[in-house]
């Protein structure tokens, strides 16, 4: 990070690396929004999050259109994976969110599809991970959060707001669950955006830190490539976690809005 | 610009000039991943699964009218070979009650002749003695009118026949 800065800093009088002696580690480089075609970047303009983006779509279609089209009684590896995926994301829907929650499983599931692609596509080197930016999965966690508190007015009307009355505490303790329930009510699309966003960022980071030291330290390069080979383990790990942990919580909060009783 | 923007703050996620272009393409994104995943991908795999679950379902349902089949074969096998086994026991018993039959009728038939036979027999054995007891008389009597006559006793052969008939029931 202090290195980032010191090179970030350099490059605004002389565009050379070299000045601070070779090891010129820019760990937040790779998160850089950079215009595909050049130019200014303006909300249209096509950029690496466009490309990085519609690869996810790509990635998603191949493995549910692509891996799923022999349509076999018995089936190939690619379109088990495709129904394993299916499956998995229909059961918790159904088992997370009840049984009148199912008719918003493809919504989900397409949240969780664009999620887990987009930080597997991340991991790829030179990738660009669109859910390492705040701005990204801030507006999933907000369109979530409005769908899921408007579902919930609508279907339930002010029932909804028994949400936040916990009937089965003491009532002169009931305000005051009722006001902490409230703000953990609006911390949740704060805390599911920023805990995705941050997974992803700061395994990008450390990654790039310690390719960064390989390049540096010459002979002993071995030592942080094996760093960086046992982190991207760790990385893919957190990659599928962190796209299922995001739908999971949907699924959570989906629940409320539907049975908003406690 | 962008790259000034996060080079005042280091990191390139807080650079709000690439929001909207971010925020654009991923609600471009979300909507064709939408549409594509809930028109096209996912009625497609639910096809797939229900046509495997309708197909599972019909294979159970086939076996088990196999297996019905198989035991309703089973039991017609069991009650044609118990049926096979009565009618043997039947078959058996008629021959033994026919024989029996035939026994009884040959051993009546034999009883008979040997009962004639031995009638026969012994009607035989009564007109031997019998003659052997007249010429028993006889020859007593001639005995007598001999001995008589040796002794030159005068007698009549008709009182002598009558004493020697008396004499030999008497002693007989």
């Amino acid at each position: 990070m202090r290195l980032g800065k010191a090179r970030v800093r350099n490059k605004g009088t002389r565009p050379v690396a070299s000045e601070s002696g070779g090891l010129s580690i820019k760990p937040m480089e790779q998160f850089e929004v950079k215009a595909l075609f050049g130019g200014d970047i303006s909300w249209y303009t096509p950029t690496n999050v466009t490309l990085w983006m519609a690869l996810t779509v790509v990635a998603a279609s191949a493995l549910m259109i692509y891996g799923a089209r022999g349509r076999a009684l018995v089936p190939s590896r690619a379109q088990s994976a495709a129904e394993m995926t299916y499956g998995f994301i229909y059961n918790m829907v159904k088992d997370v969110a009840g049984h009148d929650a199912v008719r918003f499983f493809p919504h989900i599931f397409t949240l969780f599809m664009f999620v887990l692609f987009a930080n597997l596509l991340g991991l790829i080197p030179f990738a660009f991970t669109t859910t390492s930016h705040i701005a990204v999965t801030a507006v999933l966690a907000l369109t979530v959060f409005l769908s899921v508190t408007t579902l919930g007015f609508i279907l339930n009307g002010t029932k909804f707001l028994g949400l936040f009355w916990v009937s089965s505490a003491p009532l002169a303790l009931r305000p005051v669950l009722a006001l902490i329930e409230l703000i953990s009510y609006f911390a949740r699309p704060i805390s599911h955006s920023i805990r995705l966003a941050g997974a992803m960022m700061a395994g990008h980071a450390v990654a790039k830190v310690f390719a960064g030291f390989a390049s540096a330290l010459g002979a002993a390069f071995f030592v942080p490539v094996l760093a960086v080979t046992a982190l991207y383990a760790l990385e893919l790990l957190v990659a599928v976690i962190q796209a299922y942990v995001f739908t999971i919580l949907t699924c959570v909060y989906l629940r409320d809005a539907l049975h908003p009783s406690h | 610009m962008a790259e000034t923007a996060a080079a005042g703050t280091g990191m390139p996620q807080l650079d709000l000039s690439t929001f909207s272009n971010q925020i654009f393409w991923l609600v471009v994104t979300m909507v064709v991943l939408y549409f594509v995943m809930s028109r096209v991908a996912l009625p497609r795999v639910a096809a797939v699964l229900a046509d495997r679950r309708g197909t599972i379902t019909s294979d159970i349902a086939a076996a088990e009218e196999y297996k019905l089949k198989a035991q309703q074969a089973e039991e017609a096998y069991n009650k044609a070979l118990a049926d096979a086994r009565a009618e043997a026991n039947r078959i058996v018993e008629a021959a033994k009650a026919e024989m029996q039959a035939e026994l009884d009728v040959q051993i009546a038939k034999a009883d008979a002749e040997i009962s004639a036979k031995s009638a026969e027999s012994e009607r035989r054995i009564r007109e031997i003695r019998d003659s052997a007891l007249e010429m028993v008389t006889d020859v007593s009597k001639d005995v007598t009118g001999d001995i008589l006559r040796l002794f030159d006793a005068k007698a009549d052969a008709r009182s002598v026949n009558a004493a020697v008939s008396a004499r030999l029931k008497g002693g007989a």
